[in-house]
């Protein structure tokens, strides 16, 4: 086992799945965030905004997206992440435009696990914002989003479950990854391919397993008492 | 200010919340028929009417929380703003407390208090922090300053949340039944809060069923039913003597225990 770990680099490849999935998650947070800030809105117009991108990204295949990050963004339209002068020009561009596929998909996740939190804070609460003189970005800010984070922990939590596994999508682009990895071994020593494939199963609980614990204490000691 | 018999200072003629014609409907339902209200500056007025009479909504359209369709209503003058950061502004000095008290679950008490003068008022840390343990002492919950709110009695919110508007230094004070969540034993401690406030001249409108209230601290008592406002009087004549049929009706079916 030790032998086929060294062979294909799995090390590195599921180092690449940690970075690949914190990127991601940083990225998808943030745009999750801003989407989920734009179905809240009273603003009718980004209201549909927000719900147009949340039924659009979640219902479109991630294979799809990752491999059109490169050969529709980057192959056709040129947008190119990485610099042509840098020795690792190409493992940098997939990288890149794999985090960048990742994080546009997650978000709408990100966005619905949001406004699943904010829908668990009382009325009374953001009406309570509105009547000691708080904006609508203050009330937000202060009140909403603080609670509704708090209330979104397991969502959360669940969607950085699915991305740290979705993140195999990436093999699709050429990112090193274990899926990648995977191929080879069922290339070039497809005599040991079930331990291949059990090594990266065991591989991905490992790193699974604990978020899953963490979500749930982090879910009960953050939980807003009411 | 000059006092009456009771030690609660006359209000002054100048007008301070002005309601005229408004109307609302829920979808059919007419909730508010033609509303014509004037409170005056240091004016206490205690809305009563049956459940669904449409007094909390009138209560909540005050400070735009409830939308209106047509009428106006002025606040120190100025007509109610469109949704916006005009409206926070006079959101800022229109002091609310609520049925369900509504205090920031994530907050501690003290932060619930700060909240609004360093955010909405810009008031420095320490001096927002000092006004607002004057004012949890001056409501009795100082001691419990750390805790949150799921950690204090209905009560104690209720008192807490009124410290929250204080601190605002409204110009008015809204009251949306502000009892009508509390165990019994609770009731009277927000009660002798409310009469205080009164007592210190605040203007305040106070939808509640505590007719007990409406007779110590009233300045005068507006009956309401299905919508409409049907009587305006002293508490005195109010209780005592009741023009409309429906008012007489309602009292007698309250005051008989």
């Amino acid at each position: 086992m030790l032998e086929l770990i060294q062979e294909f680099e799995l090390l590195a490849a599921f180092w690449m799945t940690i970075r690949l999935t914190l990127w991601s998650a940083l990225f998808s947070l943030i745009i999750g965030t801003f989407v989920a800030i734009m179905r809240l809105s009273p603003v009718k117009v980004l209201q549909s905004i927000g719900t147009s991108y949340v039924n659009l990204l979640r219902n479109t295949p991630l294979t799809l997206i990752i491999v059109g990050t490169s050969l529709v963004l980057w192959g056709q339209l040129g947008l190119e992440p990485a610099s042509r002068d840098s020795s690792t020009f190409i493992v940098d561009l997939n990288f890149r435009l794999a985090v960048l596929g990742l994080s546009v998909y997650h978000a709408a996740f990100v966005c619905e696990a949001i406004r699943s939190g904010v829908n668990t804070i009382p009325l009374g609460q953001a009406e309570a914002a509105r009547s000691i003189g708080l904006t609508f970005g203050q009330s937000l800010r202060h009140v909403i989003l603080p609670q509704g984070f708090r209330g979104a922990i397991t969502p959360l939590g669940n969607t950085l479950i699915a991305l740290t596994k979705n993140t195999t999508v990436a093999s699709a682009i050429g990112v090193m990854d274990p899926a990648y990895q995977l191929d080879n071994i069922a290339e070039f020593r497809p005599d040991v391919l079930f331990l291949g494939f059990a090594v990266i199963a065991l591989g991905f609980v490992v790193l699974t397993l604990p978020v899953g614990l963490i979500i749930s204490a982090l879910s009960s000691r953050l939980a807003v008492k009411r | 200010m000059s006092e009456d018999a009771n030690g609660f200072p006359e209000p002054s003629n100048e007008p301070l919340v002005v309601l005229q014609d408004v109307n609302k409907h829920f979808g059919d339902l007419h909730v508010l028929k033609d509303i014509n209200l004037t409170v005056h500056h240091g004016e206490v007025v205690v809305v009563i009417g049956p459940s669904g009479s449409g007094k909390s909504t009138l209560c909540r359209t005050i400070n735009r929380l409830e939308t209106y369709e047509s009428g106006t209503i002025s606040v120190q003058g100025k007509a109610l703003p469109e949704e916006g950061k005009a409206l926070a502004r006079l959101r800022a000095d229109v002091g609310m407390v609520f049925q369900s008290f509504n205090l920031f679950s994530h907050k501690t008490i003290l932060e619930n208090v700060t909240m609004g003068p360093l955010k909405v008022r810009g008031v420095k840390p320490a001096d927002a922090k000092k006004r607002a343990m004057e004012l949890l002492d001056r409501v009795g919950v100082a001691h419990q300053a750390e805790k949150y709110p799921a950690q204090l009695s209905g009560g104690q919110q209720q008192r807490v949340a009124i410290a929250r508007s204080l601190a605002m230094e409204p110009t008015v004070m809204l009251f949306d039944e502000p009892t009508s969540a509390l165990d019994p034993e609770m009731i009277n401690e927000v009660l002798d809060v409310m009469v205080q406030l009164a007592k210190s001249g605040m203007t305040m409108i106070v939808v509640t069923h505590e007719m007990g209230f409406a007779r110590k601290a009233a300045d005068r008592v507006v009956f309401m039913s299905d919508g409409a406002i049907l009587e305006e009087n002293t508490p005195e004549e109010f209780f005592t003597n009741p023009q409309t049929d429906r008012a007489q009706d309602f009292l007698s079916k309250i005051l008989t225990h």
